[in-house]
């Protein structure tokens, strides 16, 4: 296994991935000249010319439907969002174009392209650059939505998502390009649709994805101290859901707390909790707890903006509290 | 042009005539649900593309699609049964009167969100210029499109990449019920592609010889690298935008003036006055296509229903776990 960053194993993927199919190309807003806004294409354009990296204009609508239609006459595009704050001005292209394509046409069209998009809060970047978004692409079906909080399993979904004939959202977060962790070194993908269990645990069933993982893994590291053995379960992918792993470890645990970063108001821990209540209501000890985004738009200044953000505090504390 | 070109340039255009005044029929009686588009008035618009195509072309249009769909050769049968939302249908009844296409024939849609095909006609042709294929997209829409962000996304991006694509706006006077000249700041419409550098061209769309030879004359120039072309075409529709249209924004003699010069009363015409056909040749098509409808539509009066397992089909190509 080496050693690399969220960074280099996206990078790797789409190196690897366009160096096995030529099918594949890159697009988006300074992909190429530039080597993308945080670097992931760097060297790409040198490797692979011009008509693979393709610098567009700015122009979101663009970007995401001429991917769509490439990929409807035989290309695999994965399209670059330079935030996934952009991707409200493609949203027609996303929710209305590729979600429907598949299925309006009674399955005459596949649509293999992946739409990269950053995004997260904490950077000083104000309302309109810092959301989470998230949960309101997981809304419809036709669309996959990946958002991986390792960079193994970055690597290996992304390689999947440019695989396969879906339409994929593949969601970074723009804070954790630095994060470490290991990497098999072979060809792997990992198959979209299937949470994991991160760290495994008998007294509380922690959920959640991306950056979240690692304030998760560093809350049951706290949580351990104080005797509280916590199962951490990564979603990895929120549509399709795969709760199988979720409600395998509640009903061991019995206590559930879901951790996000977006807004909790009919966010991805709503949907969990409900999904739990559902299928395991039996095997319930204790109120399940949220830990999300406070209900603001998210503030310039840094004090605030990490008050409104989820913390590793709150989520030792949420699940303090499911133990009480 | 042989005769037998000329007289299936005749057919189509019945054929689509008599498809959308029985589409008109089945749905007062409310055996077509949704919205209807009908696509009389402008046949010859798409009938003379469809004579002007390869058949490695493709072509992508707006909702105003069944014309579109018979000329790009699916057959009666499976526009009616679509239509009527059968599992026969072309789009297997998931699409509706909006929806029909047919990949195999290079035809793209049938798309519902004003503009929104144009960025997808883009990348069907970003496709043809990356896989190296001889092949042109053309992209048909309205007047009404090019007021919308969509359209000058992708023809500022089609012409920045020198892409192998036809725009035909089919200006039928009116977005809806709003003309260019109430909706739009420029209602010359090619303006808008000679503000992109785009060479750009009109013709009357009610002719369908003028429309097939300026059709193959830009998909010419742009096979041999032209990069992007514009063309108005410069249609009527003689229906309402759909079905329930009341028809406030323009009178009765307006219509009756187009109406006049209609593309297949216009056509006629012509093959009388040229001495391509007879009255009794033409008259036997007219009676051939109303015999060819009577058969659509009875197939798809007796075609079954999506079953309810088609429920979940399609949703995705691969299916992985959860839901």
């Amino acid at each position: 296994m080496a050693v690399i960053t969220m960074r280099e194993a996206i990078s790797q993927a789409l190196w690897e991935e366009m160096e096995r199919d030529e099918k594949v190309f890159i697009q988006g807003e300074e992909v190429g000249v530039w080597g993308g806004t945080y670097a992931v294409t760097k060297g790409f354009l040198d490797h692979f010319g011009a008509e693979r990296v393709r610098d567009t204009p700015i122009a979101e609508a663009a970007i995401v439907g001429s991917a769509i239609g490439a990929a409807m006459g035989g290309m695999r595009p994965v399209a670059e969002l330079m935030t996934i704050n952009f991707a409200f001005v493609a949203m027609d292209h996303i929710v209305n174009e590729a979600a429907k394509m598949h299925y309006m046409f009674g399955g005459q069209f596949k649509i293999p392209m992946v739409i990269r998009a950053p995004g997260g809060g904490g950077r000083q970047l104000a309302a309109t650059h810092s959301q989470t978004p998230d949960a309101i692409f997981a809304h419809f079906p036709g669309l996959k939505v990946v958002a991986p909080g390792t960079p193994a399993d970055a690597k290996g979904l992304l390689k999947e998502a440019i695989r396969i004939d879906d339409p994929v959202l593949f969601i970074e977060n723009a804070t954790v390009y630095q994060q470490k962790g290991e990497v098999p070194e072979d060809d792997f993908t990992i198959p979209i649709g299937k949470s994991k269990v991160q760290r495994e645990g008998s007294d509380v069933t922690l959920v959640t994805y991306s950056k979240m993982v690692d304030y998760s893994m560093r809350a049951a590291a706290t949580l351990a101290e104080e005797g509280i053995e916590v199962e951490v379960v990564d979603l990895r992918t929120l549509r399709p859901l795969d709760m199988e792993p979720i409600i395998a470890s509640f009903k061991k645990t019995n206590r559930a707390v879901i951790a996000e970063e977006g807004w909790r108001s009919y966010g991805v821990g709503a949907e969990v909790a409900s999904r739990i209540y559902e299928q395991a209501f039996d095997y319930l000890d204790a109120p399940i707890q949220r830990v999300a985004q406070k209900e603001v738009p998210l503030p310039y200044n840094a004090r605030l903006e990490q008050l409104a953000l989820p913390q590793v505090d709150d989520i030792v504390k949420a699940v303090r509290e499911v133990m009480r | 042009m042989q005769k037998k070109e000329y007289l299936d340039l005749y057919h189509q255009m019945v054929l689509i005539r008599r498809l959308e005044e029985k589409a008109a029929e089945l749905y007062q009686k409310g055996d077509i649900g949704g919205f209807l588009h009908l696509y009389i008035g402008q046949e010859a618009v798409s009938t003379g593309i469809f004579a002007a195509r390869q058949p490695q072309d493709q072509v992508i249009t707006a909702y105003r699609d069944h014309g579109v769909a018979i000329n790009a050769g699916i057959p009666a049968d499976k526009v009616m049964a679509e239509l009527l939302g059968k599992a026969t249908g072309i789009s297997k009844g998931k699409g509706g009167s909006m929806h029909m296409a047919d990949v195999d024939k290079n035809f793209f849609g049938g798309h519902a969100i004003v503009g929104a095909h144009l960025p997808i006609a883009s990348g069907l042709a970003l496709s043809n210029h990356m896989q190296n294929t001889n092949a042109v997209t053309i992209a048909m829409f309205g007047d009404g499109a090019t007021n919308i962000g969509f359209f000058h996304e992708a023809i500022n991006i089609a012409m920045a990449w020198k892409l192998p694509i036809l725009w035909v706006c089919e200006n039928n006077r009116y977005g809806m019920g709003t003309s260019p000249e109430r909706a739009s700041a420029v209602s010359d419409i090619i303006q808008k592609a000679c503000g992109y550098g785009m060479q750009a061209y009109d013709v009357d769309g009610m002719d369908v010889i003028a429309m097939k030879e300026m059709v193959e004359e830009r998909l010419t120039d742009i096979r041999a690298g032209s990069g992007p072309q514009f063309l108005e075409a410069c249609t009527y529709r003689f229906r309402g935008h759909s079905m329930g249209d009341p028809e406030r924004y323009r009178s009765k003699s307006e219509v009756r003036k187009f109406i006049e010069k209609g593309p297949i009363d216009n056509f006629r015409k012509f093959l009388f006055k040229e001495e391509i056909a007879t009255e009794e040749e033409l008259n036997q098509i007219g009676s051939d296509v109303l015999k060819e409808i009577e058969a659509a539509v009875q197939f798809a009066q007796e075609s079954p229903e999506p079953a309810d397992e088609a429920l979940f089909e399609h949703v995705y190509v691969e299916h992985a776990g959860g839901s």
